[in-house]
């Protein structure tokens, strides 16, 4: 995969993921023109696009269109899934996924991006796996800001007495 | 899936109101992130960019005072990082933050940690400078205890990590491989998998680890390792067919269902696994019937458990579909697949259906009866309102064009050109309709229309090779004399329609063509004069929109226009015009006609009507001025020195000190006591020489560098540099004006060509059997085969050449193998009489030979020798004094060429040394057979002719004449004629050859006079064969000379062949070559092998042949464009016969 846009109904980007080396002008260019054209399809339309020498396999959710882009040789169906799949792991991870979520949290959306597709390809397919992972990174952090808290409480505690 | 995120629209207004954004476990209460929210929230309310743009750059400000001010926390860094990605994601710069977002990396605690990770990976790409500030932090995590931070540090590697820093951490992660925790593993391969991504040579050293990974316990290690192995057996397949098996146990057990059901999507086992296995598969079964044959089963399986009518199962079965037909066919499997497309073609949903047509265009070639069952359906996509699936519906038919169909379907694609705007499917498209119509056109109005319609469409952004191609095209002509006139008046006629419509505008690179067509070719035109043309010329010179390069085109038409015109007006007005024109290379050509004008002789032979293919001869030396240099030296002219020998004397005399004392001419007459006499002679020695040296100057001018613009009648045809300038141009800047006529006149042609559209069902119909004609079961073989092989209407000359040569090579095959009875004969290399020089004997004894080889040469030698014993006992004593060998004739001719050789043996005292070819019988009536066999001299080729009587009645008198034949030099040698031949007795005809133009295949015919005693003369005609091969002798030079003749060369070829076991084949190869090729054997150090000839009289060849894995890789330099080429076919042929014959 080269990359992978999240952008809105409106055309506003809400996350962008660049598995390919380009300078911030093409990535600029490359995300206007597919905004532009990935919007102005029909509903009924054909979920593949064929851009430049690129694949673009897109899918919209509720307000929200995901787009990826591919090789020529890639398999555009099983692209249509990985982005089903992220969508599902956004859902179960936020309950209920809606696009607020994502403006908001953009920067969790990023994180299960990463342990979901690395470099470019599926990292890991068990969505269990995924989910695990991601509570992990959170729970050690919460478990350290607890930690932290209690040090401090006691730290107070210490100089009341 | 769409209603989860339905509500978002409704939800919105209230959740502005709203202080904490709704939301799971993620959204943290703290008053940081609250900040995000407020500028979310204050740039969704805003209505303007131009507010926006404001906001977002005060927030930017305040970002930067806070990132870079002392007092700020790593807390608070870590939301302000959140806040400048959001503002980089909205398009603004932060670069300002880039730096922090590597310090948060380093010093932050997890939470921070990972922020600062993401941010860097956000913000920087591979090359960025700031990213080798990162390297000690991800080492040091890498190092770390915490499951968590070496997860990071892993992640941020696979993404982003600078190529030259890749020493620092690559055994870090080496040692990850052998991690407890699969999850670390996993990013480990992940990690080394980008790493072959960006420096392959790196990790090589760790394939063993990469198989220790495949086989790991963890499904997920496992499935990652695989992406490494996609790519390492794309770029060489060969090297992993023994992991072959593996994968397909894999995917057996992946498709049996052995995996955990964690791995299952909706109920189907890890469909990313199994595509990524089948891609393997696909491309290790590639052109291999073993390893193919591994796969059969459980491709069958696939594509049998894949019955769910879900997306992920189509993705498993297209994919599936895509191997089968990679691999080595099988027909059960491929009827299935066949199956399959049909299920997608005919799907509703239009994604599948995309798919069908994108698998058709895939296996069309392979099958084409695949796309006559679907025709109906691939009409209607033709028209189908998503441009996407025209497209591929294009393509589909783009690959199944043949000569019947190809205007339908050019038709078509023009019709889609029309609608499209892109520039890139535009430029896509243009150069397939071009390919097509010069593939195929069935006619001369057809293809200048099309090719017009091309040129206005695809005008200044197609490639630039089309209008060349289209050019060269009509320049070199093709075989039909008539019809290519024909389609260069017609492509006349056509342009000059087209200038006359008013306000049309074309574009540049149109009007070049046709400006280029018209100066060359408007002499056909019966009807107007060249004045007519030259005035519409004219008139487009004048217009605004015609860029300076156009114009130049356009005069250069003007001037060979003018020198087919009489007198004109236009002539003198754009002269008049454009010698004071600003651009200065149109003023140089507006000049050169000016001057040309002058001199009507000069102008005319400079600019011949139809040679434009045709090379002028130049005198380079400008030997022509030789006159006028003399006389300006004989006056006291200064004698001419190049610029770059001024240079150096004038550096010369700067460093030098002079140490002439000044005045020397006063010396003489003042000083003449100071003075040595010797000193005064080197003075006038000295401008002697000095005027002697600038005389020979003059006559060896050098001339590197000096564009040759002037030859022996004057100035070069400036066509010339106007071509080149045109072909190596720039594309000039999209101005395209597509003319409307010709979209009338593609609209009319529609009308045409779908007759009564009365009932749309009969329409499509009747477009099915125009587009899919030719695809029958008839044309299947072609179409599998070479598609090539269907009739061109325009083929070029040089291919006719080749294919008449291969057809040549065939014929001459078939005639090998009946070969006596036939007068028309045709040497085959395998009859030549292989005896080698002594000079080679030596060294081909160096050479381990084949067994086979010299077995049979041993072999053959007993059998033959008695036969000659039972003929001609006089015969056997002269083969026993030269020290011959001779080899196995056809066995079928073996009898009647005892006795050729038996007569031939009296030529033995010069043919000692020479290789001579096996007797053949050219022709013969009831009274004499007349044989010929040819002579490898060193110098030339000599052909002898025997004259045999073969009844006891008395010949009065043969004599042999050969045609003459333009590309030979034929020279008759000593005595060929006797007055009477005794009954049965043979009489000989020598003749020496000599190449004078270089061919592949020649006949060369004679024919035989001879008178019986009682009757009046016969004449007997025939006809040998002769071929290149003929005149190629070895060369005998040094290594080291091959070296240096090697890099002189400047035509190369290179040819793999496969052989097998190569590695044991290359003695014996090389002696082959040496043997059947004529080829001398230079050197052989390991694996290599070096290889010379020349062919008559003095061009020579060289050969480099190396042994690999699966073939010989050869590679033919030469002085001569043809050579190398035609060896290489030579060799190939050689090769393919197979050593021991």
């Amino acid at each position: 995969m080269q990359f992978m846009l999240l952008f809105s109904r409106q055309g506003k980007l809400r996350l962008q993921k660049w598995y390919v080396p380009l300078s911030d002008k093409e990535k600029k260019k490359i995300t206007r023109e597919l905004v532009q054209t990935v919007l102005a399809r029909k509903p009924k339309m054909c979920s593949f696009l064929e851009w430049r020498d690129l694949k673009i396999v897109y899918k919209r959710y509720a307000s929200l269109y995901f787009c990826c882009a591919i090789e020529d040789q890639d398999n555009e169906l099983i692209t249509l899934e990985i982005i089903h799949r992220y969508v599902e792991l956004l859902d179960k991870y936020f309950g209920s996924v809606c696009e607020l979520d994502i403006i908001f949290n953009f920067e969790k959306a990023y994180f299960i991006l990463d342990e979901f597709l690395l470099g470019g390809e599926v990292q890991e397919t068990s969505k269990k796996n995924v989910l695990k992972a991601i509570e992990q990174a959170d729970l050690l952090q919460e478990n350290r800001i607890r930690i932290t808290a209690r040090v401090s409480m006691g730290g107070l505690r210490k100089n009341l007495y | 899936m769409s209603d989860i995120v339905e509500r978002t629209l409704t939800a919105l207004p209230g959740l502005f109101l709203q202080s904490q954004p709704g939301g799971g476990p993620a959204a943290a209460k703290t008053p940081f992130s609250s900040r995000l929210g407020g500028l979310v929230r204050g740039v969704t309310a805003l209505s303007s960019k131009h507010e926006e743009e404001k906001l977002i750059q005060q927030e930017l400000s305040s970002l930067k005072a806070t990132v870079s001010a002392p007092t700020t926390t790593l807390k608070m860094m870590k939301e302000c990082m959140v806040r400048l990605m959001y503002c980089e994601m909205l398009g603004y710069d932060a670069s300002f933050g880039y730096i922090h977002a590597i310090k948060l990396a380093q010093q932050g605690n997890l939470l921070e940690k990972r922020v600062g990770y993401l941010a860097v990976s956000l913000f920087l790409h591979e090359s960025h400078e700031l990213l080798l500030l990162l390297v000690n932090t991800v080492v040091k995590d890498l190092q770390s205890t915490n499951l968590v931070e070496v997860c990071m540090a892993l992640t941020i590697v696979s993404q982003i990590f600078p190529r030259e820093m890749i020493p620092a951490v690559l055994p870090l992660i080496e040692d990850k491989l052998q991690h407890s925790k699969e999850i670390i593993r996993r990013k480990a391969v992940l990690a080394l998998y980008k790493f072959h991504l960006i420096a392959p040579n790196q990790v090589q050293h760790i394939h063993i680890k990469f198989r220790k990974a495949l086989c790991d316990r963890d499904v997920g290690v496992m499935a990652a390792s695989l992406h490494i192995y996609l790519r390492m057996i794309k770029e060489n397949s060969s090297g992993y067919k023994d992991l072959t098996g593996s994968f397909v146990t894999i995917l057996k057990q992946v498709v049996g269902g052995k995996l955990p059901v964690d791995f299952n999507y909706h109920s189907v086992p890890a469909p990313w696994l199994q595509i990524q296995l089948l891609r393997i598969l696909g491309l290790l079964g590639k052109d291999d019937q073993r390893t193919s044959e591994l796969m059969y089963d459980v491709l069958d399986e696939s594509l049998r458990r894949a019955e769910l009518n879900h997306n992920v199962t189509y993705a498993i079965l297209f994919e599936c579909v895509h191997t089968v037909y990679s691999i080595y066919p099988k027909s059960e499997l491929l009827e299935k697949a066949a199956k399959c497309i049909g299920k997608f073609v005919l799907s509703p949903k239009i994604n599948l259906k995309y798919l069908g047509l994108k698998a058709l265009t895939c296996v069309v070639q392979q099958d084409p009866s695949l796309a006559l069952q679907h025709q109906m359906t691939i009409i209607e996509c033709l028209d189908h309102p998503d441009p996407i699936i025209k497209r591929e519906t294009l393509e589909l038919l783009y690959r199944i064009t043949n000569s019947q169909n190809v205007t339908v379907i050019v038709q078509k694609m023009l019709e889609y050109l029309h609608q499209s705007k892109e520039e890139y499917i535009i430029v896509n498209l243009v150069g397939k309709i071009a390919e097509l119509a010069e593939k195929y056109a069935p006619d001369n109005v057809w293809f200048i229309q099309t090719m017009n319609a091309v040129f206005s469409v695809g005008g200044d952004v197609m490639h630039p090779d089309i209008p060349s191609n289209f050019l060269r095209l009509l320049a070199e002509g093709f075989d039909d004399e008539m019809e290519e006139q024909q389609l260069r008046l017609y492509a006349v006629q056509s342009y000059l329609s087209l200038l006359d419509m008013e306000n049309v505008f074309y574009p540049q690179k149109f009007l070049q063509v046709m400006s280029w067509v018209l100066g060359e070719y408007s002499y056909l035109l019966d009807t107007e004069k060249p004045e007519d043309v030259i005035k519409r010329l004219y008139k487009l010179l004048m217009s605004d929109s015609i860029s300076s390069e156009t114009k130049a085109w356009l005069i250069a038409a003007v001037t060979k226009l003018t020198a087919q015109a009489q007198a004109s007006d236009t002539v003198e007005r754009v002269i008049q015009e454009f010698t004071v024109s600003l651009d200065t290379c149109i003023r140089q050509h507006t000049f050169e006609l000016k001057h040309l004008r002058e001199n009507v002789e000069v102008m005319k032979s400079l600019l011949p009507v139809n040679k434009s293919c045709e090379d002028m001869v130049v005198d380079a030396s400008l030997s022509f001025l030789d006159g006028y240099v003399a006389e300006g030296l004989s006056q006291g002219a200064a004698p001419y020195k190049p610029h770059h020998q001024r240079q150096e004397e004038k550096l010369s005399q700067e460093k030098v000190l002079n140490f002439e004392p000044y005045g020397l001419s006063f010396s003489s007459s003042g000083f003449t006591g100071r003075q040595s006499p010797a000193g005064i002679s080197l003075g006038s020695d000295i401008s002697g020489n000095s005027a002697e040296a600038g005389l020979k100057e003059t006559n060896s001018l050098k001339l590197e560098g000096v564009k040759k613009l002037w030859g022996k009648e004057g100035y070069l045809p400036q066509k010339e540099s106007a071509a080149g300038d045109g072909a190596e141009a720039p594309p000039l800047p999209p101005e395209v004006s597509p003319s409307e006529n010709i979209d009338q006149a593609a609209a009319k042609r529609t009308q045409a060509q779908v007759l009564a559209p009365s009932k749309e069902e009969k329409e499509k119909q009747l477009l099915a059997s125009s587009l899919f004609v030719g695809l029958g079961s008839e044309s299947t073989v072609s179409l599998l085969g070479k598609p090539d092989v269907i009739s061109h209407k325009f083929r070029r000359k040089s291919k006719v050449k080749a294919a008449k040569s291969g057809e040549a090579a065939s014929t001459h095959n078939l005639t090998c193998s009946s070969l006596n009875s036939l007068s028309h004969v045709a040497y085959e290399e395998n009859d030549y009489l292989t005896a080698l020089q002594d000079g080679e004997d030596t060294e081909s004894k160096d050479l381990p030979l084949g067994p086979e080889l010299s077995d049979s040469e041993s072999l053959s030698e007993l059998p033959l020798a008695e036969k000659v014993s039972d003929c001609s006992l006089s015969a056997l004593s002269l083969f026993a004094d030269s020290d011959m060998e001779i080899f196995q004739p056809p066995s079928s001719a073996a009898a009647s060429l005892t006795r050729d050789i038996a007569s031939a043996s009296c030529f033995l005292e010069e043919t000692a040394g020479d290789m001579c070819s096996g007797r053949m019988e050219v022709c013969s009536d009831e009274t004499v057979s007349v044989s010929s066999y040819k002579l490898w001299k060193d110098d030339c080729l000599l052909m002898v002719w025997s004259v045999t009587s073969k009844s006891g009645s008395q010949l009065k008198g043969a004599d042999l004449d050969i045609f003459p034949a333009q590309n030979f030099k034929i020279s008759e040698q000593r005595g060929c004629c006797l007055p009477v031949m005794e009954a049965g007795s043979t009489k000989n005809f020598q003749y020496s050859l000599q190449m004078e133009k270089p061919f592949t295949e020649e006949n060369l015919s004679g024919f035989v006079n001879y008178q019986m005693v009682d009757t009046h003369s016969v004449q007997l005609e025939f006809s040998v064969n002769l071929s290149l091969l003929d005149f190629i002798r070895p060369l005998k030079i040094s290594t080291e000379d091959f070296g240096k003749l090697w890099l002189s060369f400047a035509n190369d070829v290179k040819q793999n062949i496969k052989i097998s076991e190569p590695q044991a084949a290359l003695p014996s190869a090389l002696k082959m070559l040496q043997q059947k090729l004529r080829l001398h054997v230079v050197d052989i150090q390991g694996n290599e092998g070096l290889l010379a000839c020349r062919l008559l009289p003095s061009t020579s060849s060289l050969l480099h042949c190396r042994v690999h894995a699966d073939g010989l890789a050869l590679w033919f330099r030469s002085s001569c464009p043809a050579l190398p080429d035609y060896l290489s076919y030579q060799c190939q042929k050689v090769m393919m016969v197979g050593p021991g014959i």
